[in-house]
């Protein structure tokens, strides 16, 4: 029974995922006035990609190929360690986040060198700030769990999203609340999303994630969206699974409310880029700093 | 840590992060207006039972001067000098923060050194005053513009008075209405000062005017 | 422990023999590497058998010095700074005999040989002294071989600075630790190692900072580690990568051997050693992206893993203070994983960095580029020894890092300011070491092997030869290995713990044997990570195989003509993060802008002086350089009266002792 929840698990993260991006494109155009794109329209576009040959530049070598291929490795890998509402985890063990954190830690790694491999000025400057911002973000994201697991005495993500209980929220409100924000901004960094990055933009001086792709093409370009997707996904589920206390002690009402949690995530999101405009380069240091002291404020406040 | 006066400390503290992190010079004064206001509650909120009299106007006037004429007289001020935002502090935005994270945690550390007399209260007060102090001075010593430091001195005053409504159960008010008065022509006077400055140099950059010295 | 003498001696004659066949360069190659391995393999065996038995060995030999006793002592903690010692210094042997290979047309080679057995000797005497005294003769020789390998092209102005640097460095340490084995040896005259008393809490204390200040300038905290961005660069690379990978480790040993000689640990040595540790880890990394030369980058790592090493000893004395077994024991663990990963994937890059150095003829990051192509197993052995060194998984980097974090996420010491500040500098510091390390290899690795070759010098480079590639690839499967069998190896060290906290045996088995079943998830994930990439890999084979693959330019804007030095440098990948940390870096620049409708000349440079040298050592020096000035009327050239000098202080003792 548990081994099938386990695979129901990941069966939604892997086909829920685009959906997610779906989702933000649909709430962008609405704010926008406009009846935007399909909802599955992510979808479309990964298999139009998987359908593809490629184009490879003559600078490269075998790691521009093996980047698409180690970020969908890192991130079906990475899925196993989540849990789902009240579907578990196919892997859990304590400090089963920080083997998570990593993984995404050689993602950022492959992605970074492939973008190099190319030779371009262009990719050079997206994996140049990649790495500069996602160092700033690893801090916030690492220190705000420490204050979940502080209060929820567990450390591994299953216990600690089961073990949210509505009455622990209102003991330990604020943390939580600071967590969340904490969370949400390095959500927002993390997958490329305004204010930190406009994945929209056409003019690739002020990119990041879009510039590092800039020179996959087919196949490996639809991997990539894919991984992209489920990054994000997986990062959402995290946020949702460890701030939002969601806990009727049914597994299909846990479940459906994590899912609906994740969709208000996106709808969220959304809002965000309707709204907002990309802030300047020079600021994005500070948001993330701001970030990594709201993760600290929570965990002196846990610990006090 | 669900009480009142927790949720005003946080508050308080996160109010003061966004301080050191912000440039623009009007969301500043904003900012530091909204700490006012909630700082103005503080009185009553570490009251229990009901409220005399007295300190409910004391807190009506706290959040008069601090969350309403303050910022107004520093907004009108700001419209005059067409400055917008901050250039080039002298230490950066994203080592402010850090920085004030550390003054944080040392702050904590004075907190547990220095236990309040009643032990019933939050623990986080004097932490957080502590903070809100160390920010204004931090806000007066590290930015350029004239107008940021009375940002600080306000912030300063602010750390002061949530302090002072921590350490002292009956308000000795004399004093309080004495240092919010030196407040008050702090920020006018400076007001005015600024003004002329702008009138006659064309900027209020702060480290500009040592060449005055002479 | 004869096995142990045995090949102390082999390597010891192996040196010899190549000193005196040492015009003949081939030759003596083959007698140097052929004693050092053998002589290390005889060696290793011991070290094994005691650190998996518990059962210490020693030998004691008759020796008249006074203070001194020739005593020889395997423990578990030895032995288990033997295993990396003498692991990576043969494999580093291997990987010299090619790399010296083309010096032998000018230089004598049984020189170096020598001196590097002897500093292999050297570091064996170290972690096996049984006796102050000899412990200092054996780090004297440590030190004095290693300068001589340091200073191996000393024709060179630069390198003699940097050897002559590090000579003053490292006896400024070992006065520090002079001093330190004369106050130990105060109480009863004796400096065998179990014949220490226990010492009242103010000297403890001071023996306890003397031996920071001595074996952290070895291990290089950081704002001691000012010869380590100097020296690493300097000598020849596999001598780099024994340096960095395991000769600055015998501090490490020190300060742990010294912390067991002292007694129980007052909390504030813990907190001392944290707060050291990520400094060194923080400044380390960020003085690592400033640089521009790759072997003073990696010098500069070896300070920040030294500080992630200095972290796990501090939180486990910390733990051992506060009687808390979980950070005791995972603290100590993580520290000592740590340094045998450390020796294994620094040396790794050393080695790597070596061959580049080796067939291109420079460090210089900026000059290189698109290296992947000429030198495809070089690359991908950097590739492997700079994930391991960002902490990645499923190398063996991060199961170290990993014990760390697990012992402050999982400590419920109980609440408090204490903790509180535990968790933030532990966790805080490490997440951030670890992002700014994964930028600065990420900013290594694509600069020196990905893209076009920024120089002739870059264009025309050739790959490694066998024995360099063999070397590389034994070390690269390493880092595998370490981190696949990480459970097991972690479970090894339950002696070692034993012989530095004072537990219970049975509950230091029982918390590595939880640290052991968590990393077991971490094997699993990570042996599904290899499966899921094989299994992609083959799918996209399959689905390629059929479809359109064509090869193109990278895409140029539109722009016709893009050339190499349009690229990335290293120093623009590093601004984000360099600008944002200025405060630590102090990075000057000299920044000539184009001017004019038709520019013809602009130029931009920066360089990133050491923190610890601007502001500690060479006021320090002026300081002593001015004192010394004074006494200079005591100098006059003459010889006659600089016996006389002799003479007299002679005289002048000889009337104090008969006094």
């Amino acid at each position: 029974m548990v081994i099938l929840l386990k695979i129901l698990n990941l069966a939604v993260t892997l086909t829920a995922a685009p959906l997610l991006l779906g989702i933000i494109i649909r709430v962008k155009a609405w704010f926008a006035g406009r009846t935007g794109q399909p909802l599955l329209q992510p979808y479309y576009d990964i298999w139009k990609l998987l359908r593809k040959g490629t184009v490879y530049s003559v600078s490269t070598s075998w790691v521009f190929r093996a980047g698409p291929l180690v970020s969908l490795a890192v991130t079906l890998t990475a899925a196993l360690l989540l849990p789902m509402g009240g579907l578990p985890a196919v892997f859990a063990f304590d400090g089963d986040f920080l083997v998570f954190v990593y993984l995404l830690g050689l993602l950022r790694f492959f992605m970074i060198v492939s973008a190099l491999d190319t030779g371009s000025s262009f990719e050079g400057m997206g994996s140049s700030r990649e790495a500069a911002f996602s160092a700033l973000c690893e801090p916030a994201l690492l220190i705000g769990l420490a204050a979940i697991a502080k209060i929820t005495g567990h450390a591994s993500l299953t216990p600690m999203a089961a073990s949210l209980q509505p009455a622990l929220w209102t003991a330990a409100g604020p943390a939580f609340v600071l967590v969340g924000f904490a969370l949400i901004i390095v959500f927002l960094s993390e997958n490329c999303r305004i204010p930190v990055d406009d994945p929209t933009t056409h003019l690739e001086l002020t990119m990041i994630h879009e510039a590092m792709v800039l020179d996959h093409g087919g196949l490996d370009l639809g991997m990539l969206q894919y991984a992209a997707a489920l990054k994000m996904w997986l990062l959402g589920l995290v946020l949702v699974g460890v701030v939002v206390p969601i806990h009727s002690g049914f597994l299909c009402l846990d479940t459906a409310a994590t899912l609906l949690c994740m969709g208000l995530l996106a709808v969220l999101v959304g809002i965000v880029e309707s709204s907002m405009a990309r802030i300047r380069l020079l600021r994005i240091p500070p948001l993330l700093i701001g970030a990594a002291a709201l993760s600290v404020l929570a965990l002196v406040l846990v610990y006090r | 840590m669900n009480n009142t006066v927790d949720m005003i400390m946080i508050f308080l503290v996160l109010t003061n992060l966004a301080l050191l992190g912000l440039s623009r010079l009007g969301a500043c004064i904003r900012v530091a207006a909204v700490q006012g206001i909630v700082l103005g509650m503080l009185p009553l909120a570490l009251n229990r039972g009901d409220i005399p009299l007295h300190l409910g106007l004391y807190s009506a006037v706290l959040i008069g001067l601090k969350g309403i004429v303050f910022p107004w007289v520093l907004l009108r001020l700001l419209k005059e000098l067409k400055t917008r935002r901050e250039i080039e502090p002298f230490v950066g935005y994203g080592t402010s923060i850090a920085l004030g994270m550390a003054a944080f945690v040392s702050c904590i550390w004075l907190g547990h050194r220095l236990p309040l007399p009643e032990p019933g209260m939050s623990a986080l007060i004097v932490p957080a005053a502590f903070f809100t102090i160390v920010t204004g001075l931090f806000l007066t010593v590290s930015r350029k513009k004239a107008l940021t430091q009375a940002i600080g001195y306000l912030v300063l005053e602010n750390g002061i008075s949530a302090f002072g409504a921590a350490v002292v159960e009956t308000q000795p008010l004399l004093i309080e209405l004495g240092i919010l008065l030196d407040a008050f022509m702090a920020v006018f006077v400076m007001g005015i000062a600024i003004f002329h400055i702008n009138r006659e140099f064309d900027h209020i950059d702060a480290d500009k005017l040592s060449s005055l010295r002479t | 422990m004869s096995l142990f003498i045995g090949g102390f001696a082999i390597i010891f004659i192996g040196g010899l023999a190549s000193l005196f066949c040492g015009r003949r360069g081939g030759l003596a190659s083959l007698c140097g590497v052929l004693g050092t391995a053998a002589g290390s393999i005889a060696a290793i065996i011991p070290a094994f058998k005691v650190l998996f038995s518990g059962a210490a060995e020693s030998v004691q030999i008759a020796w008249a010095v006074p203070f001194g006793s020739f005593c020889l002592r395997l423990d578990p903690l030895s032995a288990f700074f033997l295993i990396p010692i003498l692991g990576l210094s043969s494999i580093a042997a291997v990987y010299g005999v090619e790399y010296l290979s083309s010096y032998q047309s000018r230089k004598n080679l049984g020189v170096p040989w020598f001196f590097y057995a002897l500093l292999l000797v050297g570091m064996m005497l170290v972690v096996a002294a049984g006796n102050g005294l000899l412990f200092l003769i054996a780090w004297e020789i440590m030190s004095v071989a290693s300068f001589f390998l340091v200073s191996f092209e000393y024709e060179k102005p630069a390198v003699r600075q940097a050897g002559l640097s590090y000579l003053i460095a490292m006896h400024i340490g070992t006065a520090f630790l002079i001093l330190f084995f004369i106050l130990l040896s105060s109480g009863t005259g004796s400096l065998d190692f179990d014949k220490i008393p226990m010492f009242p809490a103010a000297k403890a204390n001071l023996l306890f900072l003397l031996a920071v200040v001595g074996f952290g300038t070895k291990a290089g905290f950081m704002p001691l580690h000012v010869w380590l961005p100097h020296a690493h660069p300097a000598a020849p690379s596999h001598v780099s990568a024994v340096m960095s990978g395991v000769m600055i480790k015998t501090g490490i040993y020190g300060l742990v051997r010294a912390a067991m000689l002292l007694g129980t640990p007052p909390a504030w040595w813990g907190w001392l050693l944290i707060m050291i540790g990520a400094v060194s880890g923080i400044l380390g990394v960020l003085f690592a992206l400033a640089q521009h030369d790759l072997k003073r980058l990696l010098a500069y790592h070896s300070v920040e893993n030294i500080g992630i090493i200095t972290i796990g000893l501090g939180v486990g004395l910390l733990g051992v203070h506060l009687h808390s077994p979980i950070l005791a024991v995972l603290g100590f663990a993580g520290g000592l994983f740590h340094v045998l990963n450390h020796a294994v994937f620094k040396g790794l890059l050393f080695l790597c960095a070596g061959s580049v150095l080796h067939s291109s003829g420079t460090g210089c990051l900026d000059k290189l580029g698109g290296l992947i192509k000429r030198m495809p197993w070089t690359a991908s052995a950097f590739l492997v020894g700079a994930a391991a060194i960002s902490g990645l998984p499923p190398l063996n980097g991060f199961a170290s890092e990993f014990l760390l974090y697990l012992g402050v996420f999982k400590n419920n010491g109980g609440d408090g300011l204490e903790m509180l500040v535990l968790a933030l500098i532990v966790i805080g510091s490490l997440a951030l070491i670890g992002g700014l390390a994964l930028a600065c290899f990420t900013k290594a690795f694509g600069i020196v092997f990905l893209g076009h070759p920024r120089s002739g010098a870059a264009q025309e480079s050739h790959e490694a030869g066998v024995l360099m590639k063999l070397s590389m690839a034994v070390l690269a499967c390493l880092c595998v290995l370490l981190g696949l069998l990480s459970p097991w190896v972690v479970r090894s060290a339950a002696y070692v713990i034993a012989a530095i906290a004072p537990l219970p045996m049975g509950q230091i088995e029982a918390e590595l044997g939880c640290a052991s079943s968590v990393l077991l998830g971490f094997v699993f994930v990570s042996l599904v990570f290899a499966i899921v990439l094989f299994g992609l890999t083959a799918v996209r084979c399959r689905l390629l195989k059929s479809r359109c693959v064509r090869q193109s330019v990278t895409w140029d804007c539109g722009y016709a003509r893009p050339d190499s030095r349009m690229q990335y440098t290293a120093t623009s990948f590093a601004q984000p993060i360099t600008a944002l940390f200025n405060v630590f870096l102090q990075t000057r620049k000299k920044f000539l802008p184009p001017e004019g409708l038709f520019p013809v000349r602009s130029s931009f440079e920066t360089e990133t002086p050491d923190l610890g040298e601007r502001y500690l050592y060479l006021p320090l020096y002026r300081w002593i350089c001015a004192l010394f000035g004074k006494l200079q009327w005591l100098q006059h050239g003459r010889v006659q009266i600089y016996i006389f000098y002799i003479a007299l202080t002679l005289w002048l003792l000889l009337m104090w002792k008969l006094m």
